[in-house]
Order: structure tokens, then C-alpha cells, then sequence
């Protein structure tokens, strides 16, 4: 069976649950083998193994982490030679997309960029993806040379398919024309404790209607009492009310959630470009034509600052 | 001798009009108002105030696109560029993105340029993926998705703010930009600007100015191929409530009856 590369997405070894989406669809192409860059290797091939790798090709070199993107593409690029693959798969965040379309560009193949759903086809992989604010949804192929995809997350729910998963080392010669961007200092983000935003199974997110930073902890008491990740509409981030890291929509995180609770956003199409592929959408705005209510499940229209508490204190007496 | 700056800006479909695929599945441009893409207009604008801080520096725009794209163009001059390149060719409808980054890539090449500026993505497409092309295609530094940025003696500077950790990036020029929306808010044209522009040069290129072969472009020999496009069914009308003192309540007892809670 040909065999399909995936790109691990991991924090020292600790795989990404984007990744294990990717290895599920990957089997419906053939046989996963992940591509693991850094250290962590043996952490990682574990869980990956679990997800159906049958091999984890792995190199760290110090030239990943002091230069930007191109030492990561010179790897995948050698990967990709080592295994001749019948597609290359890589996350959809910014910096895979980026190491994907260098990819494609080196060795001359199509790319098709946050598919979310990936099946085999007569011609090669069908890629499936959600266009124009997802008003459209389209079906796509790349037509020559290898497909490299990439894939957003939430997908498709990770299934485990034990496999070898048997590490080997992989060559890698970073070439000097990849070291043209040093990263000459790295700040890591702190973490809230939360799940990661694009990941989530539910997203509370709140807008300009929260009114404030000091109402933030509103919206993030209600996510807490769910297990939720939060989320911002661009209008509380640029009032500086909360991380621009948390802004959903076309120049934020595009998100695709079991749930998604919107307290005080209007739904302005470049809100809705990174929520609507949402499977359950509920809102609570106090105006009854806010464009929001078009999507909902379920909308209250009402002030925030009267339901959301309400809500947050029924579902912890609900939970017990 | 003189920083040779080239904003790379894309025209493209009115994000808020009713937009759609044409029969050939490609966008559809005739229906709806195209624009400069808005994500553009803070490369720009970084492009501007780079050009401010340095002793001698020129601003081109370059767009490939159909003929309407002469308006994007326009409108960057008139925010203060200081000249444009059009490449148009009929055999160019349908590119792709790879298709697109040939081009650019042979036209700035063409240009000559010392700083490539690009928007994130644009709002149409938006793969979010040309600038990286580019830098794979020129051979130069990538320096990408910054939300500030700075040029100095011959470097490019700049922050890039990642899922994971916000990083400092440095590179020597020639380098390929491109910049957030977090970079600062873009200015608008003045009366003076629009009117300047309209005796700023606009040069225009073929493909075969660029000795670009027909068949490396367009829809028939582009790397992917759209076999579907359905629009989304609207979403049915859901339930909505008006909070009488138990909305709260009553959307925790949906959130249960859905197994949320
Ligand atoms: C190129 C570009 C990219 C963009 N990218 C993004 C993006 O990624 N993400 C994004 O979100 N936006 C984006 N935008 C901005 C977008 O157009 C909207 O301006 C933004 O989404 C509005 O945010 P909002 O809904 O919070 O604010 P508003 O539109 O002002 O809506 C606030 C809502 O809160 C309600 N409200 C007020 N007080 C209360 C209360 N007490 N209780 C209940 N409801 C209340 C109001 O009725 C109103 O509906 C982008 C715009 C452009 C041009
Ligand atoms: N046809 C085009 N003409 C000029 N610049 C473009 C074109 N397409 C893309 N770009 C540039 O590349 C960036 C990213 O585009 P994309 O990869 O299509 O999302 C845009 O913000 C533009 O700066």
C-alpha cells in the first residue's frame, strides 16, 4: 500500500491532537508515516504508532528552532524523497501551511490548503473544503505531481489503529539558503490552563459587547464551568480586552467546535469566516437583528451581563 | 542607492457582497465589486512607513489579475506608492496559487527589488501561502506574518506572533514580508493622494514580457483542480428566546438536552 507522509505537530514529543486527526485520514490514503522534527522522538512514536504510523522518521538539528520555516521544509523535503509518497499532510496552522507551500514549490506539486475532510478518490485524494465564509463547500484535487494537503483542526475524530510505528532516523542537511531568517529571540506563550483554542470541543467567546477587559473573566467563568477554550471577537482585541491569540474569524483562528457560544458579537461575515463550520452555534445578544441569530441553534436575546452568569451558575449546579 | 520596495497586492471579490463560483468553478468576479484586498492595505501601509524612515526609497505596487485589477492598484498609489506594475494575460484566468507565485515571482525579478511586502492572505483565496512561494521561488529570507517590522542598514526586523511563542526574526535583504493586520491600521487615500495617482506610471506586462509560457499558467494546467462547489445549505432557523429573567436557564436546559452539560 503507498504510504503517506504526515507532519507531526508536537511540544517536545507531546503530539497534537490535530496530528492524530491527520494519521485517521491519512489510512484512508494509505499508510501513515509521521515526520517528526526536534527532540522528543521516542515520546512522541508511542502515540503515534497508537494512531496507525508505521514508521516515524525523525531528525533534530538546532537549525529548526534557530531559523524560521525553511530547515523544517529542507526535512520534510528529504522525508518526502526517502518514502516517494502517494500525498504529503501537514496541519493547517500558519507555519505548516507555510512548510507546505515551500514544499509544493520544491518539488513541483500542488497544494491544497484547510481541507476539512480528506477521502481516496479514483484520481488521488478528495479534498474537502469551506470556501467564501463557508457558504460554499468545495471538492478538490491536486493535479500534478504529489498532493501536499493541509488539514484543519477538528477534522476528523482520532481513531486508534495500532501500527510498527518503528522510529528511523532521518538525513537531513539544512542548506545555508535555508538560514536566512534567524529567530534571534522566543517568547512562549503562557498557558491559561484551557484547551488550545482551535482544538476545543467547545469555545465560549465573547465581543465588544463584554465591554471591557474587567468582564473578560464573565465569558471565561462560563467557558470554565463547560471545559471550554475562549475565544474573541477582533473588536475586544483591538479594544485590547483580550490576546489577539484568541481572536476567531478570518485573521484569527478558524475554529470548528461541537459547540460554539457567542455572548456579545454581531456575526460580521469575518466573524462567521472562522465559526460557522461550527456544529452547534448559540448566541446571546441583546439585539434581535444582530446577523448572529441567523446561524443559531439557539439565541437569547438579552443582556450578557443577565444570562451568561445565570447560565454559568445552572450548568455548575446541573454538573453538581 | 535607493531601497527598491515592491508591495505584492491582490484585487479581489467584496468579502461582504453575495459571493460565488462561476461555471468553470472559478471565483466569480463579474457579480460582485472587486476591491484591493484589505489585508493588502496594511502591507501598504508598512511599505509607507518603511519608506518614511529611510533615506531614499521607491514604492512599486505589483498585482497579476484581470484588467479591474487596475483599480487596486489605483488605490494603492493613491494611499502613496510611487509606481505600479499590471501583469494581465488573458491565458492567466484560473491560476492557482502556485501559478501566482510563478508569476509574481518572474515579474518582481523583472522589477528588481531590494524588500518584498505581501499582505497575510488574501480574502478571497486566502491560503495564506504566496509569500512563502515567493521565497522558495527567489531563493531570499522569509520573514513572514509580522505584526511589526523595521529596516535598518540592510535588515529586515520583525516580530512574528506564533500559536506557540512570539518570536524576533532578523534577516538580511533582499528578504520577502509579509504583515498581519496587527501591524497598525492602513491610512486612507487623501483628496491630494487620489489625485496624484492618477499621473503615477502604471506599466503593464504580458506573460510573454516575462518569458512565461502559456502552458505554465491558468485554469487547464493549474496544480489543483475544484471538481464540486455546493453551497452550504442555510442553517435552519434554530430557537430564539427572549430573556424574560430565565434565558439563562432556559439555554442551559437546551445546552443539556444536546448532552453539552
Ligand atoms: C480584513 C478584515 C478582517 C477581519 N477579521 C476579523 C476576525 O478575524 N474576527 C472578527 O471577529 N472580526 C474580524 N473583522 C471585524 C469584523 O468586521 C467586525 O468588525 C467584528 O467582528 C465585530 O466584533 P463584535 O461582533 O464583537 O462587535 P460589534 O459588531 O460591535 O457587535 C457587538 C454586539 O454586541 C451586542 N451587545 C452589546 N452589549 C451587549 C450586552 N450587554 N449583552 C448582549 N449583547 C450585547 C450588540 O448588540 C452587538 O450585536 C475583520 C474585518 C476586516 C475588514
Ligand atoms: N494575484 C496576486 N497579485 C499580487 N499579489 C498577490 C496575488 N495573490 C496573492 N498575492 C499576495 O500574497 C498574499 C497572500 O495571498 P494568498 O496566499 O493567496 O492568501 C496576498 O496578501 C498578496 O500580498
Amino acid at each position: 500500500m503507498a504510504e503517506v507522509l504526515v507532519y507531526v505537530d508536537h511540544v517536545d514529543g507531546a503530539v497534537r491532537k490535530p496530528t492524530l486527526e491527520l494519521l485517521t485520514l491519512a489510512r484512508r490514503i494509505g499508510e501513515p508515516v509521521a515526520v517528526h522534527l526536534g527532540a522528543g522522538a521516542d515520546a512522541a512514536a508511542a502515540t503515534l504508532a497508537e494512531y496507525g504510523a508505521v514508521k516515524v522518521l525523525t531528525a533534530d538539528a538546532a537549525e529548526f528552532a534557530d531559523y524560521l520555516v525553511a530547515p523544517k521544509v529542507d526535512a520534510l523535503e528529504a522525508a518526502y524523497k526517502a518514502v516517494s509518497p502517494a500525498a504529503v499532510l501537514v496541519p493547517s496552522s500558519a507555519e505548516g501551511k507555510e512548510i507546505a507551500a515551500r514544499l509544493a514549490v520544491r518539488i513541483g506539486s500542488g497544494i491544497i490548503t484547510d481541507a476539512v475532510d480528506l477521502e481516496a478518490g479514483a484520481e488521488g485524494p478528495v479534498a474537502t473544503q469551506s470556501v467564501f465564509a463557508a457558504s460554499y463547500s468545495t471538492k478538490s484535487r491536486v493535479t500534478k505531481g504529489t498532493p501536499v494537503i493541509t488539514v484543519k483542526p477538528n477534522s476528523a475524530a482520532p481513531e486508534a489503529a495500532p501500527a510498527a510505528g518503528t522510529v528511523e532516523q532521518l538525513a537531513v542537511t539544512v542548506a545555508d539558503a535555508s538560514k536566512g531568517t534567524k529567530v534571534v529571540a522566543r517568547t512562549p506563550r503562557e498557558s491559561t490552563g484551557r484547551p488550545e483554542l482551535t482544538e476545543a470541543a467547545i469555545v465560549v467567546s465573547g465581543g465588544r459587547g463584554v465591554n471591557g477587559a474587567e468582564n473578560f473573566p464573565l465569558i471565561e467563568g462560563l467557558a470554565d464551568s463547560l471545559g471550554a477554550a475562549v475565544g474573541a471577537s477582533r473588536a475586544a482585541v483591538d479594544a485590547g480586552w483580550y490576546p489577539h491569540t484568541n481572536q476567531v474569524g478570518q485573521t484569527g483562528k478558524s475554529v470548528s467546535p461541537q459547540l460554539y457560544i457567542a455572548a456579545g458579537i454581531s456575526g460580521a461575515i469575518q466573524h462567521r469566516a472562522g465559526m460557522q463550520t461550527s456544529k452547534t452555534i448559540v448566541a446571546i445578544n441583546k439585539d434581535a437583528e444582530a446577523p448572529i441569530f441567523e446561524l443559531v441553534d439557539y439565541g437569547v436575546v438579552g443582556d450578557l451581563f443577565e444570562v451568561v452568569p445565570q447560565l454559568t451558575e445552572e450548568i455548575k449546579t446541573r454538573k453538581g | 542607492m535607493s531601497l527598491r520596495i515592491v508591495v505584492c497586492v491582490k484585487y479581489v471579490p467584496d468579502a461582504t457582497g453575495d459571493r460565488h463560483f462561476a461555471e468553470d468553478l472559478t471565483v466569480d468576479r463579474d457579480d460582485v465589486d472587486g476591491l484591493l484586498s484589505e489585508l493588502d492595505e496594511y502591507a501598504v501601509e508598512q511599505a509607507l512607513q518603511i519608506k518614511d524612515e529611510a533615506d531614499d526609497a521607491e514604492i512599486t505596487v505589483l498585482t497579476v489579475g484581470p484588467e479591474d485589477a487596475k483599480d487596486a492598484l489605483r488605490k494603492a498609489l493613491s494611499m502613496g506608492a510611487d509606481k505600479a506594475v499590471h501583469v494581465e494575460d488573458d491565458d492567466l484566468h484560473g491560476t492557482d496559487a502556485l501559478g501566482t507565485s510563478l508569476v509574481l515571482a518572474k515579474a518582481l525579478e523583472h522589477v528588481g527589488y531590494d524588500l518584498v511586502v505581501s499582505g497575510m492572505a488574501s480574502t478571497d483565496g486566502g491560503m495564506g501561502v504566496v509569500p512563502a512561494m515567493l521565497a522558495e521561488r527567489l531563493g531570499v529570507p522569509q520573514v513572514t506574518l509580522l505584526s511589526e517590522v523595521k529596516v535598518e542598514d540592510g535588515k529586515v526586523t520583525g516580530r512574528r506572533d506564533g500559536d506557540a511563542a512570539s518570536e524576533q526574526l532578523e534577516a538580511a535583504l533582499p528578504a520577502v514580508v509579509s504583515v498581519t493586520d496587527q501591524s497598525g491600521e492602513a491610512r486612507y487615500p487623501s483628496f491630494k493622494g487620489i489625485m496624484a495617482a492618477k499621473k503615477k506610471p502604471v506599466e503593464s506586462l504580458d506573460l510573454s514580457d516575462l518569458g512565461i509560457e502559456a502552458d505554465e499558467v491558468g485554469l487547464e494546467n493549474a496544480w489543483t483542480k475544484v471538481d464540486e462547489a455546493t453551497e452550504r445549505p442555510a442553517r435552519t432557523a434554530g430557537t430564539i428566546v427572549k430573556d424574560e429573567g430565565e434565558g439563562g436557564k432556559q439555554l442551559a436546559e437546551f445546552l443539556a438536552g444536546q448532552k453539552f452539560i
